[in-house]
């Protein structure tokens, strides 16, 4: 039996994530970070779902407490994510929380206060022998979240709960009507919570940013059209692009803040047989066969080779978006992750 | 376990002799004081002899006090009672409690900056007045919440009257019963915010003083209860449990200054002893605590962070205690209070308030004397890269 601290955002998932650690026999106390300091109610973690959090824990009898990390998010999660933007990436901030503070700040944490586990409502697993334990895909793959965990490291792959990784979505609302849970039918987030609480990406970015209206371009450079805001578009986007729709369809190939151009082509102009990941760090052995490769939060996986740091495409596939994630499995486990160039 | 309660200035255990001058009225004294028949003058009594007591420990007339639902409406009631009965601005400390600090922000009105050891600066007092002109209401609180320093009213009163005559003078004394002689020191002061669970009282009642012929809007219509002042049913049982309060406090005041300030050097010898680059907040360069009321112990402590500092000294050693302030979610909120008096936000970070209280006992001190050294010394073990956990 562990002491177990729980990460409660104040949603279905954590919530019974909390409630399947009690009903193994383990030590729960609960948490909620306080991690966005945005005066509006609104988003992931505001103070109506910490309230949400902390009535579940006193309904499943477990202690509940909240953690400060809002200098932390804001230097590690916040600052990296404008940045990026700025330089026309497509950052994932999730990506970043759970490398910095999910895994890390709040993992140290925990063991200072004498938790032996901490443990997170995400739908993921963890498999392999002790030592050597791997992220894998949850049991509901249209609700896997394996990809924003690539980052935690061995440390934390050894000490991180994932409860509700076996169960489906469905499951999981089914056990936490059962249980009595207010958060049974709470609707789930559906953007990164200090965007979300902040009115959206433009109104965000916007005001920590310049924004600066683009040219729309061809690949020899002729001028197609303008955007509003170059920073707010990603590689492979098709729609908002200031160009009419029809039989032959442009996506953005390369977008160039401070040249002020984004750079359009057809879908084949898109493809491309490799990625380079120039951060690249395997989670246990190196894999020098055929695996598959997720590039984004809901992409669908590639079959590639990996070698070193490149990514080669068995088939040619869509360029992928500068700043984000790019995760291999074997099978069903996270084999490495790192950053697109 | 044996808990140890170090959070007074938060709020304080209600006293037993308080609770039982209370029960009788929740039992018995049930009528609605605005009332003529026999159950409502039974309990009009009761709730005017709790004003009289009340108001021989404020130093003011039975009259001049008006029950709120505590400090907080006590605040509100002054400055936006005023500000809506004399045109003008109001000005408060950059120290006060959120309870005045954002009401004067809401109303458009400038702050008056602190030394390092939390004490207004009278200069700037002076051309902040002159520079709001007209001002309607000055506050500037009597003792911290979160450092116990004590503001010299008289010595305000005086800048007031030469550099805003026509402003009303107001304090938030809610932290000051159990410590000061609240009339001698509030003697200066138009109105005069009172509380009862920081002395042992029950939660939920608190009084404004208002001085005979400051006007005053209320902020409550309705039955008119309070001379007009404040409409509501009123707690009387409340009003009653505040009056056994403070007196007690009046009382016991001077043994209870005596025993803490014995408990605070102490305590302050002992961490200091155990933890020697911890910063005594008040007493940056060893000045003295002498300007702060005796139940507070505040420091900073370096490569440290509150909150988990707070979580071991609850969960290891059942001590109570706190940081800055609590909001809404539970969190810790970063200190104004500190920030206005110049210590650097990172060890504000590792901040830590132990209040003492009626209930205090030397065991008590010594449980946390030991305690604070021990949480302190596992947080700093375990911190990695030099980065606090």
């Amino acid at each position: 039996m562990a002491r177990g601290l729980v990460a409660m955002s104040g949603g279905v998932d954590s919530s019974v994530a909390a409630a399947l650690l009690r009903r193994q026999g383990h030590e729960v106390v609960g948490v909620t970070l306080k991690l966005w300091g945005g005066p509006s109610d609104r988003g992931c973690c505001s103070v109506a779902d910490v309230d949400d959090a902390r009535a579940v824990a006193r309904r499943l009898g477990v202690d509940h407490h909240v953690f400060t990390y809002t200098d932390d998010f804001d230097r590690l999660v916040v600052e990296p994510y404008v940045a990026d933007h700025a330089a026309g990436r497509t950052p994932n901030p999730c990506v970043e929380c759970n490398r910095h503070l999910k895994f890390d700040r709040l993992l140290a944490r925990a063991e200072a206060l004498g938790f032996d586990r901490v443990a997170t409502g995400h739908h993921a697993r963890l498999v392999g022998p002790p030592g050597r334990r791997r992220v894998a895909r949850g049991a509901d793959r249209a609700k896997d979240q394996s990809y924003v965990l690539h980052p935690l490291s061995a440390a934390a792959r050894e000490r991180t709960l994932l409860p509700v990784g076996e169960l489906t979505k469905s499951e999981v609302r089914a056990l936490a009507g059962e249980l009595g849970l207010r958060t049974a039918d709470k609707a789930e987030s559906q953007d990164t919570c200090f965007v979300l609480a902040s009115g959206g990406r433009r109104a965000f970015l916007g005001d920590r940013i310049p924004l600066h209206p683009g040219r729309v371009v061809d690949r020899d450079g002729r001028v197609l059209g303008r955007v509003e805001d170059v920073e707010l578009v990603t590689v492979g986007q098709r729609r908002g692009l200031g160009l009419p729709g029809g039989a032959d369809p442009r996506y953005a190939v390369a977008v160039d803040p401070a040249a002020g151009t984004v750079t359009v082509g057809s879908a084949a102009d898109l493809l491309v047989d490799r990625v380079e990941v120039p951060d690249l760090v395997w989670a246990t052995v190196p894999v020098a066969g055929p695996v598959t490769v997720q590039c984004s939060a809901h992409g669908t996986p590639r079959p590639a080779v990996v070698d070193g740091t490149t990514v080669r495409f068995t088939s040619p596939e869509r360029r992928v978006a500068p700043g984000q994630s790019v995760v291999v499995y074997e099978a069903d486990e996270v084999a490495a992750g790192g950053t697109a160039a | 376990m044996t808990p140890r309660y170090l959070d007074h200035a938060a709020t304080s255990p209600l006293r037993p002799e308080v609770l039982g001058a209370m029960v009788p009225v929740l039992r018995d004294l049930h009528g609605n004081p605005s009332g003529g028949h026999g159950p409502a003058r039974a309990a009009r009594a009761a709730l005017e002899e709790a004003r009289d007591r009340l108001a021989a420990v404020a130093g003011c007339a039975a009259g001049e006090v008006v029950f709120t639902s505590g400090g907080t409406e006590a605040d509100d009631l002054a400055l936006r009672g005023t500000v809506a009965a004399r045109p003008g601005t109001p000005v408060c400390s950059a120290t006060e409690h959120h309870a005045v600090l954002d009401v004067v922000g809401r109303l458009g009105g400038p702050v008056v900056e602190v030394d390092r050891r939390g004490l207004l600066d009278l200069d700037h007092l002076a051309r902040t007045l002159s520079q709001a002109a007209p001002v309607a209401v000055v506050s500037v609180h009597l003792v911290n919440n979160e450092t116990g320093v004590v503001q010299d009213l008289d010595a305000v009163a005086e800048v007031v009257a030469r550099h805003a005559p026509g402003a009303v003078l107001h304090t938030d004394a809610a932290q000051a019963l159990s410590w000061l002689d609240v009339a001698a020191a509030t003697a200066r002061a138009d109105l005069v915010t009172l509380a009862s669970h920081k002395c042992g009282g029950p939660k939920g009642v608190g009084a404004l003083v208002v001085r005979d012929g400051r006007a005053i809007e209320p902020r409550l219509l309705g039955g008119g209860q309070e001379r007009g002042r404040r409409a509501g049913t009123p707690d009387v049982a409340g009003a009653v449990g505040f009056a056994a309060a403070a007196e007690l406090a009046r009382v016991e005041r001077s043994d209870l200054v005596a025993r803490a300030g014995a408990w605070r050097a102490r305590l302050v010898a002992a961490l200091v002893a155990e933890v020697p680059d911890l910063v005594v907040t008040a007493a940056p360069t060893g000045s003295g605590l002498d300007h702060a009321a005796p139940g507070w112990v505040h420091v900073c402590v370096p490569g440290v962070r509150s909150e988990p500092l707070l979580f071991l000294l609850d969960d290891e050693h059942g001590v109570a205690a706190s940081a800055a302030s609590s909001c809404a979610s539970g969190a810790q909120e970063r200190s104004h209070v500190l920030a206005a008096m110049g210590v650097d936000p990172q060890a504000a970070a590792g901040s830590l308030r132990l209040t003492l209280g009626w209930s205090t006992t030397g065991a008590d001190v010594e449980a946390v004397a030991s305690a604070v050294p021990a949480a302190v010394a596992r947080l700093r073990a375990a911190a990695r890269h030099g980065v606090a956990v």
